[in-house]
């Protein structure tokens, strides 16, 4: 039996309450390192406790109690740890577990919940009559879906719109990417010539060094709706257009910046995939009489699903949450999302109301992604690959 | 199931820029015929089958199947199924969905193709097993499979690119006898391609062998294995001793050659050179090391060695000898239960049949 099927057994048996109690040794290591080392970086996390209305003491009774019980169900699977530790070493074994753990606390859990506990609480700039700074509150969430307190409409009309159509929007760059690299990447991936592709992918890869607010810039000098932007110029002299087409409040600045923002995203997991695709596969289905159309439905596409999802999850995500785009290139009329978020946050130092709102764009998007995975029976796992 | 039609290849060449991976290959296959193209990798033989296929367009000549020119047609518009190395199975489709994907291509229905599919897993003996998945099947399953989904689109000629490669010895085997009865059930012309001699001689009709894009010779096992036509198919097909020499003397259709180290040895002409050699020739004789026997004959097939060294090998002994000046020989035994049992560093003397014995022109050898 090797290490493998210990740990696919581990994986198998889903030993979900195993991870919690490892999760909770390590949330205890760095609790006492916090206290030990920065003090004063725990006053939140009390306030929070006593705003639930309960002694700290009992707060810590029960974490302690908690670690007791995890060192005892840890103990219960000595033999998976000590094989952990015999094939990494102690020392090696301690900082994995150290470093994923400090990961997933720090770098994920942590500021996730510090926005949600963020978005719960009022603004304290402007409190109602009665209200207090530490007290939890909707608010927030309401004002997004209501808007301001007596307000003629029913609903918050203008911040809605403006959410519902950047996912729709994010949905439509997401699509438009994928038209235009699955081709792409079926090329780049079964052609034969290695020299040529190499140098095509990383001509693809270039412009990414430079940083996406600057390339947001370098596209509004592309587009910009005057006879010194780059294509209305050449259009003009070439007498195509007398006047200057205003591709920045037609939106098409926009998209075509938010598309080129995130193509490489879409372009290499699905180059990926398709490249692991045994070429003799698509051979067999051409031996067998199959059209093109027939031998990308059947063989490639399925093949590529999983890479497909990965990247449409990763352009539709990022760009429904991008700012520097629609900050460069928007129309004057036509707002995203995050620039709604960027204003509450630094134009009205509302941090808590940014909060909720990205809170809001956080679930949403992921719960339409999740949707269309259900739908497309694409797996999690799949897009991890 | 469409009865067998004859595959011609008349006059093909085929290059890839300068290099010419197929040279004048002309071949007549007979309708219904298993033939096989024999020869090391590398050596053409599936450049060939993409020829006849029609994924690639030989650079010269003409492929003609059933009688009909085939150039110009794509693999999808030719009366051919080909059958990969790695089989090319779809993963993420059902075995019935895998086996009747032709049929889906021509427009069937989803029930018209479920009970052909039953069909041929009743002809493949895997009956019920439709709905599984490529990766639930073991390696010979999959091979069967994958001969059902070739037959399936009821081609007139099957194409196999050493599709029993990736198998273990016993499957191997048992899989080439399993081809041949499929072949003579469904009659149509197989064209096997193959480095295996022992596959080769077993399943087919017809072998042609083929060196360096150059076809060496075209006959039945026997014509191949008892009278090879160059130096190269004597020592590619099967295991060979080979004497090097001149030729000494020619009497019809033997000659006798004086070799460089064994002395004189006297054999058959190969029937291709017969009337092609002269005196004083540059030769090469082969003996095989089964038709070897210990013993004095007669002297100008008497030839003595010393023992290097025996190996049991179940079957057979195989005797490693040296000859005089350090040349290397084989023989053969098979084993009657009686170990032969020579000591090491004894001299021997060994003879042969010179009717087992073939002599021709000297040219490469098959490279170990």
């Amino acid at each position: 039996m090797g290490k493998s099927n210990r740990y696919s057994e581990f994986i198998r048996e889903n030993k979900f309450l195993l991870l919690c109690a490892i999760f909770v040794q390590f949330l205890a290591i760095e609790i006492v390192l916090l206290v030990l080392l920065m003090p004063e970086a725990l006053a939140p996390f009390i306030e929070i406790i006593e705003g639930f209305g309960l002694p700290v003491d009992f707060f810590i009774g029960i974490l302690v109690g908690l670690w007791v019980l995890s060192v005892f169900y840890i103990l219960k699977f000595y033999h998976i740890f000590a094989e952990f530790f015999r094939n990494n070493g102690v020392v090696m074994g301690s900082i994995l577990f150290f470093l994923v753990s400090f990961w997933i606390i720090f770098l994920i859990l942590l500021p996730q919940v510090s926005m949600l506990d963020y978005s719960l609480h009022p603004n304290p700039l402007n409190l109602d009559a009665g209200e207090r700074a530490d007290e939890y509150t909707l608010k927030n969430y309401k004002y997004l879906i209501f808007g301001p307190e007596g307000a003629s409409d029913a609903f918050n009309k203008v911040d809605l719109k403006v959410f519902v159509r950047t996912i729709i929007a994010a949905m439509a760059v997401t699509i438009m990417n994928l038209i235009l690299c699955y081709p792409l990447a079926y090329f780049l991936a079964q052609s034969k010539g290695g020299g040529f592709v190499r140098l095509l992918v990383i001509l693809l890869i270039v412009p990414y060094w430079i940083n996406e607010i600057l390339r947001a810039f370098a596209l509004r000098i592309i587009f910009a709706p005057s006879e010194n932007g780059l294509i209305n110029g050449i259009m003009m002299k070439m007498g195509l257009i007398d006047q200057a087409y205003d591709f920045i409040n037609a939106d098409i600045a926009l998209y075509a910046g938010l598309g080129y923002a995130y193509i490489l995203l879409m372009l290499f997991p699905m180059y990926n995939v398709i490249e692991s695709l045994d070429r003799n596969q698509i051979e067999a289905a051409r031996d067998m009489g199959a059209s093109w159309t027939r031998i990308h439905r059947r063989v490639v596409i399925p093949h590529a699903k999983p890479g497909i999802a990965s990247g449409m999850t990763m352009v539709f995500m990022l760009s429904a949450g991008a700012l520097a785009a629609p900050q460069v290139l928007g129309g004057t009329s036509s707002l995203w999302f995050t620039q709604l978020v960027y204003q509450w946050f630094n134009g009205t130092l509302n941090w808590q109301a940014g909060a909720a709102y990205a809170i809001v764009l956080l679930v949403a998007s992921i719960v339409i992604v999740l949707f269309f995975m259900k739908i497309f029976k694409v797996n999690m796992g799949d897009i991890g690959k | 199931m469409s009865s067998g039609v004859d595959v011609n290849l008349e006059n093909i060449w085929i290059k890839f820029g300068d290099f010419v991976a197929v040279r004048e290959a002309n071949v007549n296959i007979k309708g219904g015929d298993f033939f096989s193209f024999l020869g090391p990798s590398g050596c053409g033989k599936t450049t060939i089958l993409r020829a006849v296929s029609g994924f690639l367009n030989p650079s010269e000549g003409r492929v003609l199947i059933g009688g009909k020119d085939m150039a110009g047609l794509g693999p999808n518009k030719r009366p051919t199924a080909l059958i990969f190395q790695n089989l090319a199975l779809f993963p993420l489709m059902k075995i019935w969905e895998n086996i009747t994907f032709s049929m889906e291509v021509a427009g069937a229905s989803a029930v018209e193709r479920r009970k052909r599919a039953d069909e041929l897993l009743d002809m493949i003996a895997l009956p019920g097993q439709g709905d599984k998945f490529p990766s639930e099947l073991s390696g010979g399953q999959k091979q069967r499979v994958a001969i059902a989904r070739a037959l399936c689109a009821e081609p007139d000629v099957l194409l196999l690119d050493e599709p029993l490669s990736a198998l273990d010895l016993k499957l191997r085997q048992h899989m080439r006898t399993e081809l041949r009865e499929i072949q003579q059930r469904v009659g149509i012309t197989f064209i096997y391609i193959t480095h295996d001699q022992g596959e080769a001689l077993t399943m087919s009709d017809s072998v042609a062998v083929m060196r360096a894009g150059v076809i060496d010779q075209i006959g039945d096992g026997h014509a191949v294995y008892d009278t090879p036509a160059t130096p190269f198919v004597a020592s590619f097909v099967g295991e060979n001793n080979v004497f090097r020499g001149k030729v000494s003397a020619i009497n019809g259709d033997e000659a006798t050659i004086t070799s460089n180290r064994s002395g004189e040895l006297l054999s058959k002409i190969t029937p291709t050179a017969v009337g092609k050699m002269k005196v004083g020739d540059d030769a090469m004789m082969f003996v095989r090391p089964e038709m070897l026997q210990m013993g004095e004959g007669d002297a100008k097939s008497t030839i003595s060695a010393k023992v290097l060294n025996e190996e049991f090998e179940g079957n057979t002994y195989s005797i490693y000898l040296e000859g005089e000046g350090g040349k290397q020989i084989k023989m053969a035994m098979p084993n009657l239960g009686n170990d032969p049992h020579k000591a090491k560093g004894d001299m021997v003397s060994f003879n042969y049949n010179a009717n087992n014995a073939v002599v021709m022109p000297a040219g490469d050898l098959a490279s170990e």
